[in-house]
């Protein structure tokens, strides 16, 4: 199933597929290490539910809500 | 002298390596336009000294940011003997990304594997030697923190930079291959330096690389037409980075052996995030860290004890350095500090006043109260400055810092601020100096501007006796409301004019997205106690400089204006009001009659005037102006500024002037709302990018403190005039709202 970062509730992890948007958030993104085949686990959410913190090629990164929505991954199921 | 170039992530280590490798001949500088630091110093261990110099961190170098651009060009343009990439090995992966764009450049590079302890204390091994096949360069396993394997890096590193070596791209599995070849080729024939780095910038279409290879551009455009991944599109930026982590994922990551092969262990440090950002607790936690911050600079009854101590307890009673450890409570070490500073500087003043005993009074009065009175009202404020500036630090390098910014973003965003923002904010309301220098940690040009500019209105430190001297003369003279009210209140005001005016500048001058969060959170960890101290020296060097050149010219101005009159007769302090100052307050009073303190106010009002002048060298002035001229006033009567805050010099002068409730509002509003100290004038002029945009800065300071105070004035007079003020800010942001849509919809077309 694929579902974009923004809809994934947290402990759920996925493979990016695609990711999509402005080309300097985009960018910002793969130069981060979120490039396609890059597992990402999500971690926690900010108090105010925004914004979200991953891990992604074995570090920590936050970034919101309206940017995890460019990210579209595969979802991993937990089995 | 040779020069190495220090290259790496944020949080990779780079200043712990750069403070190890050039120990105290480093200095700070600013690159040529910006305020990112430059860094800069020499290492004497090699045959001959090698000049390091330290680029900002980044994590890649695309255009983007102003970081990524200045280690970008210091690279191509520059020429350093040797790139030092130095990478933290916990993060191989995303570690290794930079280190692959490094290597396209015609540049020698050596890898410094650092944070080597830390992976082979999880148990981790890295193949040096397979890392140094596959990069084709020398990998050396450091630890800056233990001060390991350096000599050998740089011996290394030495050996490396006589050797020239030729860039060398890893995108060899992609489409793209073909095209970076030919574009190559065709750089090469026209000669461009670095051609490697500049074809597959260009294939990205890099938009600093297509303003300078236009005639080249075409090449890729034409290729992109006919080539289309079939997962990319003609993404080629996406493409160029996939397959640079491919690249990685395939050849290096295998070097790196695990012992766990669990990919999300829980570390100390995720235990410790899982508590300071957790959804509840996160918030109260962060705000009672903040209070504990200022309760430690600026608290006098330390941890609320004073009740324990005896009444009257003094501290040293009766030594020079009585009070000093406290008066009926025990000071933080912020205040305990500045008690310290304050018996040094007044020794010295002592000392330099009996010199000057048999000299003419002017002579003593301008170099005792003018130019060491000027210099050590500056100093006084530097422990707190630093003790403020020492706990902001220790939360950014242990990592809190970011975690902050992760938790307030989502509550700053709706004012185009991101959370990283809040923290320079608050700082204000201890001492705007730190807080100014601060907002170096923000990325985004316009965000960092408009919140230098709105600091001053968090009322600082300084500012305090200027509220509770008025509005304790408030309470006494008309009887009315509560010093803690008025207080808080304008407090209040302060923070909703510094909001309104972040919204507006947002909307208007400064516009631009709220810049993104995409941003790493390092693991927590201890703050290193060297790399703290060599901070707080280098701030406490600047700060004193600008004590001693602009501050001092400034201070020295004041004081001839104020006990000179124009006949360039010396007057004593008690006749101030026949001095230049005195003549020039008169003048500019009337400018003040819309705040309610101008020319309505009876003969003398023109000393609220001169007060608010004299705030600029030090808000702290303002008081104790009103405190002199209260006492030339009425004349014989003593009156201690010291003793009652300044409360009964401001009753004073509320009664021989006549000036009115609404207008006293008005007067800490202003002083609150207009130019800071000096000294902050000065933090601000360093941040910022040009000399017009600092014009526009005391311009806005000045116009906004206009504005708010005339609007507490009129308001506070006739409270009808409220109407006109919401219909007027109703009009003016629908207006902007208006005229932002139609330049939308002209872009879009």
């Amino acid at each position: 199933m694929k579902k974009t970062l923004d809809k994934f509730s947290i402990g759920e992890s996925g493979v990016v597929v695609a990711v999509d948007g402005e080309r300097k958030i985009k960018r910002r993104l793969y130069d981060m290490g979120i490039t396609s085949g890059a597992e990402i686990y999500l971690r926690k959410k900010a108090p105010l539910g925004d914004p979200i913190e991953v891990t992604v090629r074995s570090y920590e990164l936050s970034l919101r809500n309206s940017e995890a929505a460019c990210i579209t991954l595969e979802v991993k199921t937990n089995a | 002298m040779l020069r190495f170039a220090l290259a790496g992530n944020p949080n990779s280590g780079k200043t712990t390596l750069f403070n190890s490798l050039t120990g105290s001949t480093a200095h700070v500088g600013n690159w040529p336009g910006v305020t990112v630091d430059k860094k800069e110093g020499v290492y004497k261990k090699c045959a001959e000294p090698i000049a390091i110099v330290d680029l900002p961190g980044i994590y890649s170098l695309s255009p983007y940011t102003q970081e990524e651009v200045i280690a970008r060009n210091y690279i191509l343009d520059e020429k350093p003997d040797c790139v030092i990439n130095i990478i933290d090995a916990t993060n191989l992966e995303r570690n290794l990304y930079l280190t692959t764009q490094i290597l396209e450049i015609d540049v020698p590079v050596i890898l410094a594997l650092n944070m080597m302890d830390a992976v082979e204390k999880r148990g981790d091994k890295i193949d040096a030697s397979e890392l140094e096949k596959r990069l084709g360069i020398p990998v050396v396993k450091i630890s800056a923190l233990k001060s390991t394997g350096l000599d050998k890096l740089m011996e290394r590193a030495y050996e490396t930079c006589k050797k020239p070596r030729v860039g060398k791209t890893v995108i060899e599995d992609s489409a793209l291959k073909h095209l970076i070849g030919d574009v190559k080729i065709a750089l090469e024939g026209q000669g461009v330096l670095n051609p490697t780095f500049h074809a597959v910038k260009l294939a990205e279409l890099d938009e600093l690389e297509v303003l300078m290879h236009k005639d080249t551009v075409n090449m890729v455009e034409a290729f992109k037409k006919t080539h289309k991944d079939e997962i990319f599109g003609d993404d080629f930026e996406a493409l160029v980075a996939d397959a640079r982590y491919k690249y990685i994922t395939k050849y290096f990551s295998p070097a790196l052996k695990r012992k766990n092969e669990e990919k999300f262990t829980v570390t100390p440090s995720d235990k410790a995030d899982k508590i300071l950002t957790h959804k509840i607790w996160g918030i109260p936690i962060f705000l009672v860290v903040l209070f504990a911050i200022f309760h430690l600079t600026f608290s006098e009854n330390l941890f609320f004890l004073g009740g324990l101590l005896p009444e009257g307890w003094v501290s040293f009673e009766g030594t020079a350095f009585e009070g000093v450890f406290g008066v009926e409570g025990i000071n933080s070490p912020g205040v305990m500090l500045m008690g310290v500073m304050e018996v040094i500087t007044t020794a010295l003043s002592e000392v330099v006043s009996g010199w000057l005993s048999t000299s003419p009074e002017w002579v003593s009065g301008l170099i005792c109260d003018g130019v060491l009175g000027g210099i050590f009202a500056i100093l006084g404020f530097l422990p707190q400055i630093l003790v403020l500036f020492l706990f902001f630090s220790i939360l950014e390098d242990s990592g809190y810092m970011a975690r902050i910014a992760f938790i307030l973003d989502r509550a700053l965003r709706k004012f185009g601020l991101s959370g990283r923002a809040f923290l320079p904010m608050i700082m204000g309301f201890g001492c705007s100096v730190p807080a100014m220098i601060n907002t170096r940690t923000l990325a985004d040009e316009k965000e960092k501007l408009a919140t230098v500019r709105v600091i001053p209105f968090f009322s600082c430190g300084a500012k305090l006796p200027i509220l509770t001297a008025v509005a304790g003369a408030i309470v006494m003279h008309f009887g009315v409301g509560n010093v803690d009210v008025i207080t808080y209140g304008m407090y209040i005001v302060g923070i909703i004019t510094a909001l309104v005016a972040v919204i507006l500048m947002r909307e208007t001058t400064l516009k631009g997205d709220t810049p993104p969060f995409i941003m790493e959170l390092p693991a927590y960890h201890a703050p290193q106690f060297k790399n703290l101290i060599m901070l707080l020296w280098d701030k406490a060097k600047h700060f004193i400089q600008k004590a001693f050149t602009i501050i001092l010219a400034s201070t020295i101005v004041i004081w001839v204006i104020s006990h000179f009159d124009f006949g360039w007769n010396y007057l004593t302090d008690d006749k101030m009001q026949e001095s230049i100052l005195g003549g020039l307050g008169r003048l500019i009073q009337p400018l003040f009659t819309p705040l309610g303190f101008g020319s309505q106010l009876k003969a003398v009002g023109w000393v609220f005037a001169v007060a608010a002048i004299s705030g600029l060298i030090a808000k702290e002035n303002v008081v104790s102006t009103l405190g002199t001229l209260a006492a030339c006033l009425i004349s014989g009567a003593i009156i201690d500024v010291e003793a009652d805050g300044g409360v009964g010099a401001v009753a004073i002068m509320i009664r021989e002037t006549g000036i009115t409730l609404p207008a006293l509002l008005a007067f800490i509003a202003f002083n609150m709302t207009t130019i800071p100290c000096f000294a902050a004038v000065a933090a601000a002029k360093g941040e910022m990018p040009n000399k017009s945009a600092f014009k526009w800065t005391i311009l806005f300071w000045i116009v906004t403190s206009y504005i708010v105070s005339s609007a507490v004035y009129l308001i506070g007079t006739a409270w009808w005039t409220a109407f006109i003020y919401v219909a007027v800010a109703v009009l003016v942001g629908a207006m902007i709202k208006l005229y932002n849509k139609k330049r939308s919809n002209k872009e879009k077309n």
